[in-house]
């Protein structure tokens, strides 16, 4: 496998100096992999996803710096040949998903509860700002407090702060073996399993539940593994290899379903089984995100959401007059006005993909 | 700059108005005590200091110096070392020491609502009946405030594995400069919007006063283990810790010492760390028995490959303790075999430790100024300590080009002028080496966003442009900054 080392750079720059010249707005996007997540962008496409190359690649140090035009399924590979990992697990739902794509989406994978997020694994970004000027935030070091953390503010941000040209990233040691065990259980338990095992220092790196079944994922040593296994009783997945990647990818059947839209409700862990909406469900993260496939009205989930101090998120499907992103409360919305204005002066970057006015 | 006359009366009779006169001290024996932070070396005096209790207040004292245009600079325990909390002299002290109560454990969701003014140790000591602790450790642990530490992004000798206090919190309420309550983050895993959580943590006091936090606990480790290795030469220790990341291993400390460090830490605390090493690496490995065995073996194997003279493995509490106590004592040693010394705090990648520790100490020869060096390995946060003696003319001067050159070097193999420490007053000049003029601007819209009339912790953190370029640390031609038709907040 090569990496193409391909610098567009100068190029993604004059583009963006025309836009600010000509107060044409760009939509800035990778691999359009999660083009459904967000409003749609009435603007030209700015395409990064031939910016692509590694920079720097040195596995002493648990870093990572590359293009954001790489594909992510090459960044995997790369990183798997000297046994590391990105700690975020984020996914590919398709083979073009680039990683300044993850960056800017801010989606973690199955990985999330157990070795961090998207942002936790940012050490550094170079971007075209507001201006057309191409600036580094951050850097390689995970322990660096000089300036604001703007690297972090990338995340989730959907290309509307700036265009993403570079991103350094903290990876993790590939664990020696992985292990799925998986048991019967209603949700009600399963939730009750959930909270039991965040206090017990399992190797725990991924969990779900689905149809009465809970999946565990271990990653261990074989030794740590096999006790692990003693342990807990639970039998061994052993016909479903790609089980994560499937979940991680929305490949798992779940997530087939295309007649009703499917909601992303982002919890407090230890939130109960949510029982006023009876429709198909899948929980990960130790019940921190839970996936729905509702034909429920939007105000309903939203304050099933709200009421238990999460969020909802129409992730995928129509549902007219529904944004996909949970609103912000006022002076939260104000602040968030305040920095789009200021970073992006001339309303260039994607505008509106997230909220209306950013 | 001072307040007028008018301006200040106006101010203390609304302070006077809103606040118990306790709360609001103004003669200079009052005042006093905080004329400085952890950073002694610079020390001004506030017009006020404020100590409130509630919200509301903060929100009615930041809104009165808004309304008058009096600077707020926000205060936790005082312990910060790059003068974050030096006063502002046309300005007050925000104090947050009453805000000190630990509103919730929340034992399902494993996290802890406190209030700012609670110290870092004491969150670890309300959660440990159940079984959990806060993780990051900064040395001042014992009296630090989590405000502070969300302020600086406090780090500490477990970051290593478990993170800086950027992961290690969940949310954080504000009170911006003209009085709103916003919060940022959440108690779940990801939160819609901008992530305003990450940009306050960290941000010196200069966004917004923060009032609340929500941090994460963790289930204590099951099984600690300490490691204490020593080489005869530095370059091997250097390399030792590059070694024992790419065995896939990471510890929950890795803190090297030179020799200077060593032996000052040897007289201070009695640790029994070899005085014939050039470095010791001490190497905290946690997790449940078995993992502990796999990775003591695979470390001390490492360890041995890289040259290490003599391996310690210490099994039990107290042992652990006590190859611990000498480098937590390292500062206070280090203070008594001189009259002053300046802590320094620099990242660099891993892979730069030997060299920079070389180019420490020819910079160390050339000026005729001492240094031990103390720092956090793993993550590659040094902490060189200048000795020098205040009472000699001309040695405090020395002693800051000392420490900007070895910042200056930080920064040119590939690493940050503060780890750890924050920019401050301490180091804001060397913004000017690591930042561009265009991302310092980006820095300034930021603080516009969030403080338009820049009255929150003013003169810190950021430079201004003109600052840069007075320094020569910026191109200026014919008096122009670059780009004047760029507006500059």
């Amino acid at each position: 496998m090569t990496i193409q080392d391909n610098d567009i750079s100068s190029d993604l720059q004059q583009r963006v100096l025309e836009s600010i010249a000509n107060k044409q707005p760009l939509y800035i996007h990778g691999g359009n992999s999660k083009a459904f997540y967000g409003n749609t962008v009435d603007a030209t496409p700015l395409d990064i996803s031939p910016h692509t190359g590694i920079i720097s690649y040195e596995p002493t140090e648990l870093c990572v710096t590359l293009r954001a035009g790489t594909l992510l399924s090459d960044l995997e590979a790369l990183l798997n040949n000297t046994n590391q990992i990105l700690p975020f697990e984020p996914p590919q739902y398709t083979t073009e998903t680039t990683i300044g794509g993850a960056i800017a989406a801010g989606i973690s994978g199955p990985r999330r509860a157990y070795t961090g997020s998207v942002r936790d694994a940012i050490l550094g970004v170079k971007i075209i700002n507001g201006n057309g000027e191409i600036v580094s935030f951050g850097g390689q070091v995970m322990k660096n407090v000089a300036g604001y953390d703007l690297s972090r503010m990338m995340v989730r941000s959907q290309g509307t702060l700036g265009v993403i040209l570079e991103v350094s990233l903290r990876l993790l040691p590939k664990p020696p073996k992985e292990i799925t065990l998986t048991f019967e259980s209603d949700q009600k338990s399963a939730l009750q399993f959930f909270q039991e095992s965040r206090l017990q220092q399992l190797p725990i790196t991924a969990s779900a539940w689905f149809n009465d079944q809970v999946y565990l994922r271990l990653s261990e040593s074989e030794t740590v593994l096999e006790q692990s296994k003693k342990k807990l009783g639970f039998d061994l997945l052993s016909d479903y290899d790609d089980f994560w990647t499937d979940i991680r990818d929305h490949q798992h059947h779940f997530f087939g379903r295309t007649d009703k839209p499917l909601w992303r409700l982002s919890l407090p862990p230890a939130t109960k089984q949510i029982s006023s909406v009876d429709d198909n469900q899948l929980i990960e993260w130790g019940g921190a995100q839970r996936w729905i496939n509702s034909n429920a009205p939007a105000n309903i989930i939203q304050n099933i959401a709200t009421s238990n101090n999460g969020y909802a998120y129409m992730f995928k499907g129509d549902l007219p007059e529904t944004p996909c992103f949970p609103l912000l409360d006022q002076p939260l919305m104000l602040l968030h006005k305040q920095l789009k204005r200021n970073m992006d002066p001339n309303g260039i970057f994607s505008p509106g993909r997230i909220y209306s006015g950013l | 700059m001072s307040l007028d006359t008018n301006t200040r009366n106006n101010l203390l009779f609304q302070l006077g108005e809103i606040l118990p006169e306790e709360y609001l001290l103004t003669s200079e024996e009052a005042i006093k005590p905080y004329e400085c932070d952890g950073l002694s070396a610079y020390q001004k005096l506030p017009v006020a200091v404020v100590l409130p209790e509630t919200i509301e207040q903060v929100q009615r004292i930041t809104k009165i110096c808004s309304q008058l245009k009096v600077p707020i600079v926000a205060r936790g325990a005082g312990t910060g070392l790059s003068g974050g909390a030096l006063p502002h002299e046309g300005g007050i002290i925000l104090g947050l020491s009453r805000f000190n109560k630990i509103e919730k454990i929340d034992t399902d969701n494993l996290t802890a609502t406190v209030q700012p003014g609670v110290r870092n140790l004491a969150i670890t000591e309300a959660a440990r009946p159940f079984g959990l602790y806060y993780a990051p450790d900064p040395s001042s642990q014992i009296a630090c405030s989590i405000g502070g530490n969300v302020a600086e992004n406090a780090g500490g000798v477990h970051c290593l594995k478990y993170g800086l206090t950027v992961h290690n919190v969940q949310q954080v309420t504000i009170v911006t400069v003209d009085g709103e309550l916003v919060t940022l983050g959440s108690q779940t895993l990801d939160t819609p919007g901008y992530d305003l959580l990450a940009l306050i943590t960290g941000s010196e006091g200069m966004l917004g006063i923060i009032v609340e936090i929500v941090v994460k606990l963790l289930p204590k480790p099951h099984a600690v283990k300490v490691l204490m290795a020593s080489f005869k030469k530095v370059e091997d220790a250097g390399n030792a810790v590059a070694n024992i990341i790419a065995e896939g291993v990471i510890p929950a400390g890795l803190e090297m010492m030179d020799k200077p460090a060593i032996h000052a830490a040897e007289a201070f605390a009695k640790a029994n760390y070899p005085l014939d090493a050039e470095a010791i690496l001490l190497c905290e490995l946690d997790g449940s028995e078995q993992q502990l065995a796999e990775q003591i073996e695979t470390v001390s194997e490492t360890l041995r490959n890289a040259n290490a003279d003599d391996i310690v493995i210490a099994d039990s509490a107290d042992e652990q303790a006590r190859l611990w106590a000498g480098r937590k004592s390292a500062f206070p040693a280090v203070g008594r075999i001189s009259p002053d010394y300046y802590c320094m705090d620099g990242t660099i990648p891993r892979k730069q430790i030997a060299y920079v520790l070389k180019r420490i100490s020819e910079l160390s020869e050339e000026c005729g100024l001492r240094v031990a060096n103390v720092f956090h390995a793993g993550d590659g946060n040094l902490h060189p300590l200048i000795l020098y003696d205040a009472n000699k003319e001309g040695e405090l001067e020395k002693t800051e080009k000392f420490g900007a050159d070895i910042l200056t070097l930080c920064v040119e193999v590939g690493g940050t002028i503060t780890g750890e420490h924050g920019v401050g007053h301490e180091k804001i000049d060397q913004m000017c080496v690591q930042f561009s003029p265009e991302e310092l601007t980006q820095f300034f819209a930021v603080k516009n966003a969030f403080d338009p009339d820049a009255l929150l912790n003013p003169g810190k953190a950021v430079p201004t442009l003109h600052r840069c370029a007075e320094l020569g640390g910026m191109h200026v031609h014919n008096g122009q900054l670059p780009h004047p038709e760029i507006p500059r907040f």
